[in-house]
């Protein structure tokens, strides 16, 4: 009998403990979602009771469904413009990025030549140097350049990046040489091994660059401030802030062009959850 | 066998030409954005030069550093840095280990959780920026009326970014809420990567939980938490869109930081020497940063 009942507490004590960590990690989650679910429910607002209800639970709470904050920001601004120049810009980025880093580490990690392992060194090296820190030095050189005011300034900037370098470099180490020995014989060159065989079989680590980068860029905002002075070549978070910075703010507006940047990323992020975590998990594997 | 060494001559010069080709676009570009801007930087510390001035631009040795030492602002700036790091890193990686072990024990919804916590990372900051601007408002945001409510009226007086003392707690408060679950996910990756046979061995051995996680759990993630503290890190020194958008460094530069320093005084107002000098101090700050990590790693290599 006495056993019986230590069981039975043991038993309850874990299933209360099981509750608490449910129980939590709920809570946890609101504090993560509310600020989503707000920005979201505020842009389907009309104007007047964006601000009104804003204070209370109503804040989440959609009572009268309305398109109208979209309709205004596509009135009065090229919305599509600036979705288009951020489509633009960021395509452009990650695919050339894809193309010129897994090369670059093609190079690094298959083949062999003088000055390689000296010149990896340094582009490690330089993996610590923060974009911010060059950004004055860099502004000066594309104004010489005669590049402001162009998509071409805002994307040749980021195609090199040494840590996307090193990520592919990392993949192209394990991949057995066997494959590409069998190709050699058969009088295939290094471009028709790479493009034809190392590419395809590189899934994984393409698409970790792809989404990095595209995360990293969707939302990147200090160069493109410093390097855009219109509209027309201008990418969505310069132009969010241009028009959060205008008085008087109109709320319900502002919330529909922030969630009109956010709801692309989201609907990626919700397809291909899997693939954007694996992708931050292996971007920590360092050291 | 004459032939074949010549064979094997103009094999190796093929796979060497090759490779440069192959490596040649990255190495153009990282030399012309990356490196070049570098030593620019270095370079144009030690210089006067302004964007737009008709007098010609000069060498003037240390004399933006001695500027540095009494520029008031500038030290504002990347104390405010600094009390970030202190405040944020700490706070930040407690929480991403939190959940990570919270998710990895769970066995239903758990990637329904760690889905929801990893969502603000995707959120552009522009964007986290205009929310949470919104919800500081003193009168009528979400957080100083949630706070009332739920403290029965002594809580939510605060001013939050229009305040002095609350502008950068504000920040750091919206920042850890955009990044933690990029944390998460690495010390997830770190949990899973423990044997399996530790945790057992302690359940033999009657090791409490508790015990567990401190002599097994907190030491095989050594590793994982020396990179994401030092990532961590750095990653608060190039703190810019939010301070930008929504106090732009205020109240009184309570919130203003070392790149918003270098943004304005390099591109605002013009002085390209003297926001050099400033940079050159922030890469040296990243750089010690990188190389105490660097040790660190090592030393643990040496006894693992």
């Amino acid at each position: 009998m006495k056993s019986v009942r230590l069981r039975d507490s043991l038993a309850f004590r874990k299933k209360t403990s099981v509750f608490f960590r449910y129980f939590g990690m709920a809570v946890l989650g609101i504090f993560f979602l509310f600020p989503i679910v707000f920005l979201l429910v505020s842009s389907l607002k009309p104007e007047e009771l964006v601000a009104r209800e804003m204070s209370s639970i109503m804040a989440f709470i959609p009572r009268q469904v309305s398109l109208q904050n979209y309709f205004d920001v596509f009135h009065e601004m090229p919305f599509l413009r600036f979705m288009m120049n951020s489509i633009i810009i960021v395509g452009s980025i990650v695919s050339l990025g894809i193309i010129v880093n897994s090369m670059a580490a093609y190079a690094f990690s298959r083949l062999r030549w003088r000055g390689r392992d000296a010149i990896l060194t340094v582009i490690l090296a330089s993996m610590i140097i923060p974009f911010e820190s060059i950004s004055i030095p860099l502004l000066l050189e594309v104004n010489r350049f005669g590049w402001i005011d162009t998509y071409f300034v805002q994307i040749i900037v980021f195609i090199a990046i040494p840590l996307y370098i090193f990520l592919f470099y990392q993949f192209f180490l394990n991949i057995p040489k066997d494959i590409e020995t069998a190709a050699r014989i058969d009088g295939a060159g290094n471009f028709t091994i790479f493009f034809r065989i190392v590419l395809p079989i590189s899934k994984p680590v393409i698409a970790t660059v792809a989404i990095l980068s595209f995360i990293q860029q969707w939302g990147n905002f200090l160069w493109p401030l410093m390097v855009t002075r219109g509209f027309e070549v201008r990418p969505l978070p310069v132009a969010m802030q241009t028009f959060f910075g205008m008085q008087p703010r109109i709320w319900g507006d502002i919330m529909a062009f922030a969630s009109m940047i956010t709801i692309p990323v989201l609907i990626l992020f919700l397809l291909f959850q899997k693939w954007f975590i694996k992708s931050v998990a292996s971007s920590g594997i360092k050291g | 066998m004459v032939l074949r060494k010549s064979t094997l001559m103009s094999q190796a010069r093929y796979e060497a030409y090759s490779a440069w080709l192959f490596a040649a676009p990255a190495l153009i570009l990282l030399s012309l954005f990356l490196i070049g801007p570098f030593f620019m930087s270095l370079g144009l510390a030690f210089t006067d030069l302004r964007l737009i001035s008709p007098l010609p631009t000069e060498f003037i040795g240390f004399r933006n550093f001695v500027r540095l030492f009494s520029d008031t602002v500038f030290f504002k700036s990347i104390g405010n840095n600094f009390k970030f790091v202190l405040i944020v890193v700490p706070v930040q990686t407690t929480l991403a280990l939190l959940l990570a072990i919270m998710v990895d024990k769970t066995r239903r919804f758990s990637n329904v959780f760690r889905m929801i916590y990893f969502m603000p990372v995707v959120v552009p900051m522009i964007v986290v920026s205009v929310i949470w601007y919104f919800m500081y408002n003193p009168s009528i945001g979400l957080i100083n009326k949630g706070l009332s409510f739920i403290s029965f009226g002594v809580l939510g007086k605060s001013l939050w970014l229009e305040g002095e003392k609350t502008a950068l707690p504000a920040i750091m408060i919206l920042s850890t809420w955009q990044g933690v679950g990029f944390q998460m996910v690495i010390y997830l990756a770190g949990l899973q990567d423990i044997p399996q046979s530790l945790y057992e061995a302690a359940t033999v051995d009657g090791s409490s939980p508790w015990h567990t996680f401190w002599y097994i759990t907190l030491p095989q993630l050594r590793n994982t938490t020396i990179f994401i503290v030092i990532s961590t890190t750095i990653l608060a020194f190039q703190l810019f869109t939010q301070v930008k958008v929504m106090t732009n460094g205020g109240p009184n530069d309570a919130t203003s930081t070392t790149v918003l320093y270098i943004y304005n005084q390099g591109f605002k107002n013009l002085k390209v020497g003297y926001a050099s000098a400033v940079s050159v101090v922030f890469i040296l700050i990243v750089l010690v940063i990188s190389l105490v990590q660097r040790k660190y790693l090592k030393s643990n290599r040496e006894v693992g």
